[in-house]
């Protein structure tokens, strides 16, 4: 056997595992894709309700003023980046934080203008590398993260605006589309958009409610809440999306594996027949010269 | 019997929806107790126990952090998170409960005052629905 042979022959197996591994992935991955579709369908009525409830009391009273309402002059931002902890998702971390990175090239002048909270290890990784100040980090997210997960980082974004620390806070996630798309995408999570959340379902927000003790009370309570369930659900849309995105990855990465095997079994099989051929001519060769 | 639709909503999924005779909450001003026809209102929700009763039956539901709107025939409550009597860890709870009283008794910040005493009164009340 010819050594280029068996390079060949090495190069194939190696090949045959690397598929093995990516197509392993991909299956997992898609199922992984359908449990995290679900619980995002699961935290839909949750996020409607409040919204209803919001939106009542905003456009039921009319003269409501909240300070989560009111825009006022933007001095300093407040970036919540949700990534993935582990990479092999295809563009999924690297466009989401791409995207952020852009807009806070654009938009600020020192790095004193803006603070930035993460969710995931390689969007921790990305600003600590370039040295932006993180305020708070959530790694290690299970695929099914709860509520109780966030909870204390959504808490401490929306405080921080409360407070007046933050004049604006973004969101910024990967929007689920289907499994071959996710769109990174920036959102304005504060000050609330209020026409915004009447835009929406309107029906049976008409009931005009009582408030317990008062209108501005409730709203005092509800709408940190309702920031806060706006980010528990970009956080389960951003797990889908890495699912979809790891399987489309590894749905091509094993398709690539495929088509390699396939060209190299065909050099392999050209260079297995070119070795008989010459060990072929090579005994013809000795036999005649023998006859002669 | 007149009956209303109860649903508990947590954002991880429905905890419960059935049609019940009546609920009784700790709303922030005091203890409500609701009845089918109810005047529609909305009130934040304690830490606290809410009973239902169906049918001569009464059970009881751990909630936290949540709110309730009430409307003619239905009532809906909102939670960070609710629990009923049967899904309680009660283990998880007792040590909870240690941790808070632990953190309680040791002085600190008020931040972590507050907190710990927020999670004493959620794990006693996951506790309370098992008695």
């Amino acid at each position: 056997m010819a050594k280029g042979m068996r390079e060949i022959k090495r190069s194939i197996k190696s090949t045959q595992n690397t598929k093995q591994i990516t197509k392993a992935m991909e299956m997992v991955a898609s199922a992984k894709l359908k449990r995290a579709q679900d619980a995002a369908v699961a935290s839909r009525p949750y996020t409607d309700k409040i919204r209803d409830v919001v939106a009542s009391i905003a456009s039921g009273g009319g003269t409501i003023k909240h300070p989560m309402l009111q825009s006022r002059e933007i001095k300093r931002t407040a970036y919540l980046v949700v990534t993935s902890d582990r990479g092999l998702a295809g563009g999924y971390n690297s466009n989401v934080l791409r995207k952020v990175w852009t807009e806070i090239q654009e938009k600020h002048a020192s790095s004193a203008e803006y603070d930035v909270f993460v969710i995931g290890r390689k969007g921790r990784d990305y600003f600590k590398r370039r040295n932006v100040n993180i305020v708070e980090e959530v790694v290690g997210l299970s695929d099914s993260p709860t509520f109780a997960d966030i909870k204390s980082l959504a808490a401490a974004a929306v405080k921080g605006f409360e407070e007046g620390k933050y004049d604006e806070l973004k969101l910024v996630y990967n929007r689920f589309v289907n499994a071959i798309s996710q769109i990174p995408t920036i959102k304005q999570l504060l000050p609330l958009d209020a026409t915004q959340l009447s835009g929406g379902n309107t029906e049976g927000v008409k009931a005009s409610y009582e408030y317990e003790p008062s209108a501005e009370a409730v709203l005092d309570v509800l709408l940190p809440k309702y920031a806060e369930t706006v980010i528990y659900s970009a956080v389960l849309e951003g797990k889908a999306s890495e699912f979809g995105a790891r399987m489309t990855a590894m749905g091509n990465a094993t398709k690539n594996a495929t088509k390699m095997i396939a060209s190299l079994t065909l050099t392999y099989n050209r260079a297995r027949q070119a070795a008989i051929t010459q060990e072929i001519a090579e005994i013809v060769g000795g036999a005649n010269a023998q006859q002669q | 019997m007149s009956t209303l639709l109860l649903e508990i909503v947590t954002p991880e999924r429905t905890v419960y929806a059935q049609e019940v005779n009546m609920v009784s909450v700790k709303g922030a001003d005091g203890e409500l107790g609701i009845l089918p026809n109810h005047i529609p209102l909305v009130t934040p929700l304690r830490i606290a126990p809410v009973i239902v009763k169906k049918d001569g039956v009464s059970e009881k539901i751990a909630v936290s952090g949540g709110f309730i709107e009430i409307r003619k025939d239905k009532v809906v409550i909102l939670a960070e998170s609710a629990e009923l009597a049967s899904n309680v860890d009660v283990t998880r709870a007792e040590a909870a409960k240690k941790r808070a009283e632990d953190r309680l008794s040791t002085k600190q910040s008020d931040v972590d005052q507050v907190r710990a005493e927020l999670a004493l009164q959620r794990a006693l009340n996951r506790i309370n629905i098992n008695k």
